[in-house]
């Protein structure tokens, strides 16, 4: 008996085939969610229904292929980009700082893209004509998602001295950047009218409502690139784990590791933060679920994690659509009150994770 | 085929660390480096990985390590240094496969749990790390580093452990215990550099030492040539008295007969 035990005991776990298994479950699981996405609405249409007059041969009248195609489908794609991005951000930059709790919003890309989309909303006004005719409603976005890379890269000046980056200062530089950026804010706040107040607070609290096929495609490609390139970073992270200096030992060029990550980082937390706002939580929940149900191994976890923000993310615009339909709340309340209870209980569960 | 630190000088801002150290050491022996708090042996040792910016010239088996990759260096040494933490809960045997991932013997997925064997942890495979006493932690990254450069010696060439105090946090047994890894890794033909706080041990497993203070070298030989009194007690600033037991004899130092 005891003797089993034992064997049990000492046979290595192999939480790395269960966090490849987690692969394949969490498609599927993302698969569903798209379908339950494209079926749940404020009217009338489902997905079910179309697909039944499509079998039978029937058209689909103006209102089903406007809800379908124009309103569902893309609000969908930019869910899965949004949410894809927002969870990978939160794992590379709690591999790369070391802490389980650190989130892109820490270092300031996420304070810098709000700067970047409060100006425009209060100021853009005063913009010559012709910029704003060119630039539209895409003004906002864009504004937050170059404040989002103007503040990364003035991060990495500040922090990188003589091609080291040291994580410390950029933490704390973070902490001073998003400080100013709030007070910045802040001024502006003053000085905004009524309809921009309301638009700011819309913002800043996040929502998929304004989705287009526009929107998808200006933030989309930037952001695929940017998860692409954090899914490279998995072995470098892994060593990272172990302190700059032994990562370096095991062979890891740890300098371009970071550079990598941070511009990773940047662009897919300045795109989706452009086109949806501050939307919270993702980016620390899903790596620690995944952390607890399959362990830290970065080469897993970034996958995962991007498969699992998009889930997320869907279902809980999904419940932002239904929950005071035919108005929707912002998607940033519906994670803030799911991720943040899940987020506490974590912490209190696991106390220890404080420390590391 | 051996490890030189030609005049190496280190500075930390204002703060010179290092004043123009020399050092050799072979394959097949175990090379110490001891000296007072402070003296600039962790500085040495981050020298010779590389891991901090020097002047002065380290060659590894004949190459110079400025014009080596990461991973060429990591292929060929694997270092242990002074104190580890680790960020996310890794289990033991995952660190060890990190060190695996490393070196050269990647594809051989039995070599971390016969590294946890070496240091005598293999039942803890699944303990998470930080769950770990001190010494328990230090010998699960010694089994790391033992994974990295499994073979002491590939394709002719020899491979390098370089130790940052290997048994600091550790109880006398297990300082027994990492000793012996360390010389069977250096007689079966691979290098071992060791930065050591304990003299005796010292003189038990060294085959040649190093006498650091304050950022120089003033001794370097055998243990018998270097543990003298006079050189020990101008190193570590106190009178110390080396002595001998009956044969082998090898020296040693007891604090009982130190004058501070
Ligand atoms: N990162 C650092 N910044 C400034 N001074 C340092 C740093 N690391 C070590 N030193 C100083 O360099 C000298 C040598 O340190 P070290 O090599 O760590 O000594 P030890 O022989 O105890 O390992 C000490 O005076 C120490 O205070
Ligand atoms: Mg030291």
């Amino acid at each position: 008996m005891s003797a089993v035990t034992e064997e049990i005991e000492t046979a290595p776990r192999d939480r790395l085939s269960r966090a490849r298994t987690l692969h394949g479950v969490l498609a599927g699981a993302l698969v569903l969610a798209c379908i339950a996405s494209l079926e749940i609405g404020a009217t009338d249409v489902t997905l079910t229904a179309m697909l039944a007059k499509l079998v039978q041969g029937e058209a689909l009248s103006q209102v089903e292929r406007v809800v379908l195609l124009d309103i569902r489908l893309p609000r969908l794609a930019m869910g899965v980009l949004v949410g894809a991005a927002l969870a990978v951000s939160g794992a590379a930059m709690q591999g790369l700082f070391r802490n389980p709790l650190a989130d892109p919003g820490i270092v300031g890309v996420g304070a810098g893209a709000g700067l970047g989309a409060i100006l425009a909303i209060v100021l853009g006004a005063l913009l010559p004509a012709w910029v704003i005719d060119q630039t539209g409603n895409q003004l906002t976005p864009f504004a937050a998602f170059l404040g989002g890379w103007g503040s990364t890269i003035l991060l990495y000046r500040v922090s990188t001295r003589h091609g080291r980056t040291s994580v410390a200062t950029m933490l704390l530089a973070g902490i001073a950047l998003g400080a100013l950026a709030g007070a910045l804010s802040g001024i502006l706040v003053y000085i905004a009218d009524d309809r921009q107040l309301r638009d700011l607070t819309f913002w800043g609290l996040g929502s998929l409502a304004g989705a287009s096929w526009a929107k998808v495609l200006s933030a989309g490609p930037l952001i695929v690139l940017s998860i692409g390139a954090a899914m490279m970073l998995g072995r470098g992270l892994n060593g990272l784990a172990l302190g700059e200096a032994t990562a370096a030992h095991i062979g890891i060029d740890v300098q371009r590791m970071k550079s990598i990550a941070i511009l990773a980082v940047a662009g897919a937390t300045g795109a989706a933060v452009a086109v949806s706002g501050g939307i919270g939580f993702i980016g620390i929940v899903v790596p620690h679920l995944l952390r607890l149900a399959s362990g830290p191994d970065h080469r897993t976890l970034l996958l995962n994690s991007a498969l699992l923000g998009a889930i997320l993310l869907i279902l809980a615009d999904v419940i932002a659509r239904v929950v005071i339909a035919p108005a929707e709340l912002p998607i940033g309340i519906v994670t803030a009150v799911l991720g943040a209870p899940v987020f506490l209980w974590i912490l209190l569960k696991r106390r220890g994770l404080v420390e590391l | 085929m051996s490890l030189v630190a030609q005049d190496i000088h280190v500075s930390y801002g204002q703060r010179v660390a290092l004043r123009g150290v020399s050092l050799t050491a072979r394959p097949g022996e175990v090379t110490a480096i001891v000296g007072p708090n402070g003296s600039g042996k962790s500085t040495l040792l981050g020298a010779i990985t590389a891991a901090l910016p020097f002047q002065g010239r380290v060659s590894l088996n004949g190459q110079d390590v400025a014009m080596l990759k990461p991973w060429d260096l990591a292929a060929q040494r694997a270092v242990l240094p002074q104190a580890s933490r680790l960020a996310f809960p890794f289990t033991a045997i995952e660190v060890v496969r990190l060190g695996l991932q490393s070196g050269t013997a990647g594809d051989r997925p039995e070599v971390p749990m016969q590294a946890l064997t070496r240091v005598g942890l293999a039942h803890y495979a699944n303990r998470t790390f930080q769950e770990l006493s001190g010494g328990e932690a230090q010998r699960v990254m010694l089994a790391r580093v033992l994974a990295q450069v499994w073979a002491p010696v590939e394709n002719g060439q020899p491979r390098w452990l370089l130790l940052d105090e290997p048994v600091s946090s550790l109880d006398i047994a297990h300082q027994l215990q990492v000793m012996e890894i360390a010389r069977g890794f250096a007689r079966a033909g691979g290098g071992v550099i060791a930065v050591m706080h304990d003299l005796n041990l010292t003189a038990l497993y060294a085959d040649s030492v190093a006498v650091l203070a304050d950022g120089q070298r003033l001794a370097f030989g055998t243990p018998a040539e270097v543990l003298t009194d006079e050189t020990l007690s101008r190193a570590y600033g106190c009178n110390l008295r080396v002595s001998a037991p009956p044969p082998p004899g090898t020296p040693f130092v007891l604090p009982h007969a130190a004058t501070v």
